[in-house]
């Protein structure tokens, strides 16, 4: 054992390498995506040749580690929540074929929305799915669960969804960590076709089965060493708390030392009744402490019923959206932290912006100036870096909901009539999810401008490898754009005639035209020289 | 003891290199510590943060709570302001005195400095002019560090300048030096204070 300062992420990532992983399969997406990129540098990885190249999207991703369990070995696949509505018709049915060779789904959820759309909690689709769900607590316990995880996994012939958030996938602590992995270990290729086929009936005897599966699951949530009561050490005590994941450590923070609660700890789901009931034999009433959706309260009220209080996010104990912090749930727990110093006068927003030299920057002032001549003009924008036209000095966008909804919007919108409608998509995310919607555009000979603005990488995370660098013309015409209305320009201020001309002349097209404004991104760019030097010293 | 400490800037600046050097320091002193970092859409020229928590007991909490940050270590005047409500009674502000102006409505100087004057325990630093007059323009934060050591408390100087060579030995003798010199120059501002 040695100790090592870890992420959140780097602790699941070195505990899947400890845990002979032979693969992992993942789209960038914060706060998931250091989790690939540590095991991408790790040295293990390169040693057993270990599959962690960059996936197209998360359904790809969730696909390709089927895969792989199918043929006997183990694996990750990783993804932001959003990520796993695109994985879904992977995800879901995965636990209905199981698995062989272990494997674990980490999905890093956003509570508070630091960099997504949404604040959906993953628990709901493991429950949906009826998987089993591991949610660590700390730094350690991602580690320890990785290997855990895959035992789990393969005992139980079922994929296991790891939840994290934000607060967990991006904070640093000391983990305690093997000093090697395991041995590499390989089971055979799954050969029942009854079981991976799903054929109404091979799927009907799959879910009864799965459903019958859930006594065991739950039974294991309850016995897991992650799973305990700590009783209080009062002699009357004032609530039982249910802590879920990192939850514990709030709730810990006010009530570690003084232990005046029973405190269930919740890691690992189906939900065990038996130690909910247990709790609630210990106390008059209930709080519950989850990051995310009121997933676990809904579950203990519907339990317990009417007998016993239950508080939390429903009933507005703790805030019904938004991540929990050690203020909120102090308050909750009766113990109000306060400020000595109330917020300064003069502080203003300073939100994110486009980088100075970013072709995006250029992508909008030359859009800017075509659209001004048409007072209906709508641009549709996407998830990247360029969502940030969104802000001043832009405001360039109309809307930006889902990897790849630029292109299908803005179809819609020319199908009802609108005009001009234009797309503007990074190159990643077109890959992602707008192959599929541009097709659409084709076929119907839709009156739309798409902009695929290329900088040759996944810049909104950190400048990963994009799937469709140097292919997009041969995508575009092999889908159908006419050749003569496929452009390609350099977005720099010097080029701004021609880029408006060709945007101006595209508007005018009735059907589908694509525009690929291409220029390095300036961070990746940078990087690239900077590492030149050093190795030129 | 504890020490629960703000570090904040603006993406870019290089607080999360100061949090390595902390970070490095506490581990090497046995130390327990959890830091909670910021990733992602904030990085682009916005504000940026990280709580860093360290302890000789055990720290549950990743974050830092209303009124218990003993340290605000800010590389910008206005971005140390932001975290005020998370400072404690005894708590010190140790900044840097330049302001990075990115945005169109950023305040008048003279009313940010005055805000920051009057507050009890200000340390700020002009740690820009300082890495130009030093020759060591991209030092700025280790000089920031430098002038914190003073205020630390749980971690003494001499550990915080062990960690500087540690965290930057892999990028070869000339960096580790410089950044040595940069914080020994911050840590003799504050003494000329």
């Amino acid at each position: 054992m040695e100790k090592q300062l870890l992420l959140g992420d780097e602790a699941i990532a070195l505990g899947a390498l400890h845990a002979d992983i032979a693969g992992v399969y993942a789209y960038p997406g914060t706060p998931s995506t250091e989790i690939t990129e540590y095991i991408q540098r790790s040295p293990l990885s390169r040693e057993r040749r270990l599959h962690s190249t960059w996936c197209t999207n998360e359904k790809t991703a969730m696909e390709a580690a089927l895969g792989m369990s199918y043929a006997g070995c183990r694996s990750i696949v990783c993804m932001k929540h959003v990520g796993l509505n695109v994985a879904a018709d992977a995800f879901v049915n995965s636990a209905m074929t199981g698995v062989n060779g272990g494997l674990i789904i980490v999905v890093a959820d956003d509570p508070s929305m630091h960099s997504s759309q949404n604040e959906q909690d993953s628990r709901f689709y493991g429950k949906f799915a009826l998987m089993p769900i591991l949610e660590p607590s700390s730094q350690q316990e991602a580690y320890d669960m990785m290997e855990y995880g895959f035992e789990l996994s393969e005992c139980e012939k079922l994929p296991v969804l790891m939840r994290i958030v934000t607060r967990m996938a991006h904070s640093r602590a000391s983990v305690s960590v093997k000093s090697e992995a395991m041995p590499v270990h390989r089971l055979p290729y799954a050969k029942n076709p009854a079981g991976w086929v799903l054929l109404p009936a091979n799927a009907r005897r799959k879910y009864d089965a799965l459903v019958d599966q859930q006594v065991r699951l739950q039974q294991l949530a309850s016995e897991a060493p992650f799973t305990q009561i700590r009783p209080s050490g009062a002699d009357a005590s004032v609530m039982g708390i249910i802590a879920c994941g990192i939850g514990y450590n709030y709730v810990m923070e006010v009530d570690g030392k003084k232990a005046r609660h029973n405190v269930l700890k919740i890691s690992q789901y189906p939900l065990p009744a038996d130690k909910i009931r247990q709790l609630a034999e210990m106390c008059s009433e209930i709080l519950v402490v989850e990051d995310g959706q009121p997933f676990v309260e809904e579950q203990v009220k519907a339990l317990l019923g009417a007998d016993i209080v239950v508080k939390g996010r429903l009933t507005r104990h703790l805030p019904r959206t938004g991540e929990l912090t050690p203020d909120n749930v102090s308050g909750a727990m009766g113990v109000q932290t306060e400020s000595v110093y109330s917020q300064a006068k003069y502080v203003v927003p300073r939100p994110p912006a486009l980088c100075q030299g970013c072709g995006h920057r250029d992508v909008y002032a030359a859009l800017n100036e075509v659209i001004k001549e048409y007072p209906d003009a709508r641009v549709f924008s996407d998830i990247g870096c360029y969502t940030l036209g969104a802000l001043p000095p832009f405001r360039a966008i109309d809307t930006c909901v889902d990897m790849g909804a630029s292109i299908t919007m803005a179809k819609g919108a020319a199908d009802a009539g609108l005009f001009p409608a234009v797309a503007v998509i990074g190159d990643s995310t077109f890959t992602h999810s707008g192959m599929t919607g541009l097709l659409d555009a084709v076929n119907d000979k839709a009156r739309i401008t798409v902009i695929i603005s290329d900088n040759l990488t996944t810049a909104m995370t950190g400048g990963q490898d994009s799937a469709g660098t140097n292919k997009f013309e041969a995508i575009c015409l092999g889908l159908g754009v006419e050749p003569e209305h496929v452009h390609v320009v350099v977005p720099l201020p010097k080029n701004m005639d021609e880029i408006t001309r060709i945007i101006r002349e595209e508007i005018e097209y009735d059907g589908v035209s694509v525009i690929i404004p291409r220029r390095e991104c300036i961070q990746t760019l940078n990087r690239k020289l900077k590492q030149k030097r050093a190795e030129k010293k | 003891m504890k020490k629960d400490i703000i570090l904040s800037g603006v993406g870019g600046q290089g607080i999360l290199s100061i949090a390595t050097i902390i970070g490095e320091a506490a581990v090497k002193a046995g130390l327990t510590l959890k830091q909670a970092e910021v990733h992602g859409m904030s990085q682009r020229g916005g504000d940026v943060q990280s709580n860093l928590r360290l302890s000789d007991d055990t720290i549950y909490s990743d974050l830092i709570s209303m009124g218990g940050a003993d340290m605000i270590l800010s590389l910008e005047p206005m971005e140390a302001l932001r975290y005020l409500p998370y400072l404690n009674k005894e708590g010190w502000i140790i900044t840097s005195s330049a302001p990075f102006k990115n945005i169109p409505d950023y305040p008048e100087d003279a009313a940010l400095q005055d805000e920051l004057k009057a507050l009890p325990h200000v340390v700020a630093v002009d740690v820009e002019t300082l890495a130009q007059e030093n020759r060591m323009p991209k030092c700025a934060n280790v000089i920031l560090l430098g002038a914190a050591a003073r205020y630390m408390g749980i971690l003494s100087d001499n550990e915080l300048r062990d960690a500087v060579g540690r965290v930057f030995a892999s990028k070869g003798n000339a960096v580790v030096e410089m950044n040595r010199r940069a914080f020994d120059v911050g840590y003799a501002a504050v003494s000329a204070l």
